[in-house]
């Protein structure tokens, strides 16, 4: 298994408190790996720790590249796209000049232009509404925006924190569905961090269990969602 | 009919000088959330480096530029020297440094060119253009100039990308942090570029109110009061209600035999605290909410 994001030892802290304590993943390259958890677990935060966003000790590479330390604008020039909980919408700004804020990275205007277009070809509700203030837009619209925004980036990495939460189930198949295809089509490996275990364990190849900032489990979610004490203790169904 | 005329379109002009103290003012408050004191004093400071430049000879729309770049120069040392260090310190700490930030450059530029009044000169003819009866050349070439400035900023955030960065680490410093903008860049590009916005408006409102260290101190209360009135988090809303105050103003002090010239000043103040009573978040501005 080759992996493009490795992380050894990974402690965290929020000010003097230590959130993550020492914590090993790896993610597949083009797979999509889940980090399953309850509330307060840390999954959060491993995200956080990944981006450069808070304080850590440990090793975090990527293509073998140690980027731990690195501030949260130039990991995000290693093309990883961060979706955070509560999607990081600019709510004043167009729904357009969000994705455009997507890519602010890059210098292709031309193909900034092109991948706008693919964007709403994902999502044609975000092309109707390009010209609206985000935060007119619905929460299942804003989800959509948040991982449009990821893609303009042309991510090797898509960290997504939660994206179902607050939306209707037939809006969250949608938004899966479409993380499936890109994940399918770019090659992009997505590190998804859910509440929602049985969905996650059905869009991901791999999972991680996270109790109080330590991995207590890992396998394929065959075998995670097969374990019948598992799936009761930690899953919850 | 006349007069009502003339006092207005004086008050457009001067308004115009409030509008751009107003606009340098949001455009610091949208990116530190901190109302810069000591806004006039850059901007005072800014103009006696054009008398200096003039004073060696430049010609004045060379010295204008010159000043313009070496202001904005000076804005982002400021932020990046003075308010970085201390971006996460309580607010009181913000005040102390505007206060401080204040009597210095007062001091210095009293220290370095003295505080006997200058006379500052008009890069505009003495005659009236046209030999119209309405409006003298120089308050027509402030009106053309705060315009001019006026479209470039606009054109600047609302169609570059390096704008649409600066409105987005403005507005949510986190989420721009996460798409690569670099926030503490772009504040100091705002303390830049309102640096530079103040130094046109010192420029053109020092051959009115002559050259001295307190020339901006009544300058920058009108153009609080315009930014108070059009809303301290919109900077449309700021030049709008920095146009509003000098057109009141002037008509004010003209024809409410009250008010008068001694009075004037009073008005921004008045204007402040009528907009906090009715409307605090000001008349094109939006409430604060924050989560608790």
């Amino acid at each position: 298994m080759s992996a493009n994001l490795s992380v050894r030892g990974l402690k965290a802290y929020y000010g003097l408190t230590r959130a993550l304590h020492g914590l090993d993943l790896d993610l597949k390259e083009g797979g999509i790996t889940a980090l399953l958890g309850a509330n307060g677990a840390g999954k959060t935060t491993v995200l956080r720790a990944i981006c450069g966003m808070i304080r850590i000790e440990g090793e975090i590479r990527l293509d073998g590249r140690p980027i731990a330390g690195l501030s949260v604008e130039d990991v995000v020039r290693l093309r990883v796209a961060h979706v955070p909980e509560g999607r990081g919408t600019f709510v004043r700004l167009t729904v357009e000049e969000n994705l455009f804020l997507g890519a602010m990275i890059r210098t292709d205007r031309a193909e900034i232009v092109q991948d706008i277009e693919r964007v709403y070809s994902h999502f044609p509700r975000l092309k109707e509404r390009r010209h609206q203030q985000a935060g007119t837009l619905s929460g299942g619209e804003q989800q959509m925006l948040a991982v449009g925004r990821a893609l303009m980036l042309r991510p090797r990495i898509m960290l997504l924190d939660e994206p179902s939460f607050g939306l209707a189930p037939m809006l969250v198949a949608e938004v899966f569905e479409i993380l499936k295809a890109v994940n399918k089509a770019d090659r992009v490996s997505v590190l998804l961090v859910e509440q929602n275990a049985s969905l996650a364990l059905a869009l991901a190849d791999r999972a991680y269990l996270i109790e109080t900032g330590r991995i207590v489990m890992s396998g394929t979610t065959a075998e995670i969602g097969a374990d019948e004490s598992i799936r009761r203790a930690y899953l919850g169904y | 009919m006349e007069l009502f005329l003339h006092q207005l379109l004086a008050g457009i002009a001067t308004g115009g000088i409030y509008a751009c103290m107003a606009l340098a003012v949001v455009m610091i408050y949208q990116s530190i959330d901190h109302f810069n004191f000591a806004q006039g004093e850059m901007a005072m400071f800014s103009t006696y480096i054009a008398w200096q430049l003039l004073a060696w000879g430049f010609p004045y729309w060379i010295a204008f530029i010159l000043t313009i770049v070496i202001s904005f120069i000076g804005g982002v040392v400021i932020e990046r020297g003075l308010f970085k260090p201390i971006r996460n310190a309580p607010v009181l700490s913000h005040i102390i440094v505007f206060i401080a930030m204040f009597s210095i450059l007062n001091s210095l530029a009293g220290f370095t060119w003295e505080y006997t009044i200058k006379s500052f000169p008009s890069p505009f003819p003495a005659q009236p253009l046209f030999n119209n009866r309405l409006i003298g050349a120089h308050d027509l070439g402030m009106i053309a100039i705060t315009l001019i400035l006026l479209v470039l900023l606009y054109v600047l955030f609302r169609h570059t990308r390096l704008g649409l960065a600066m409105r987005a680490a403005a507005a949510n410093p986190d989420s721009a942090r996460l798409v690569g903008i670099r926030v503490g860049w772009m504040v100091a590009l705002g303390w830049g570029l309102a640096a530079a916005i103040g130094a046109v408006a010192g420029m053109m409102i020092a051959p009115v109110v002559f050259l001295e260290p307190n020339m901006m101190l009544g300058i920058l209360l009108y153009g609080l009061a315009g930014a108070v009135v059009g809303g301290l988090t919109s900077p449309v809303g700021a030049v709008l209600g920095g146009f509003a105050v000098g057109i009141v103003e002037n008509l004010a002090g003209t024809f409410v035999p009250v008010v008068g010239k001694e009075l004037k000043l009073t008005i921004a103040l008045v204007l402040i605290v009528a907009v906090l009573m009715v409307k605090p978040s000001g008349l094109f501005g939006r409430a604060a909410v924050s989560r608790v």
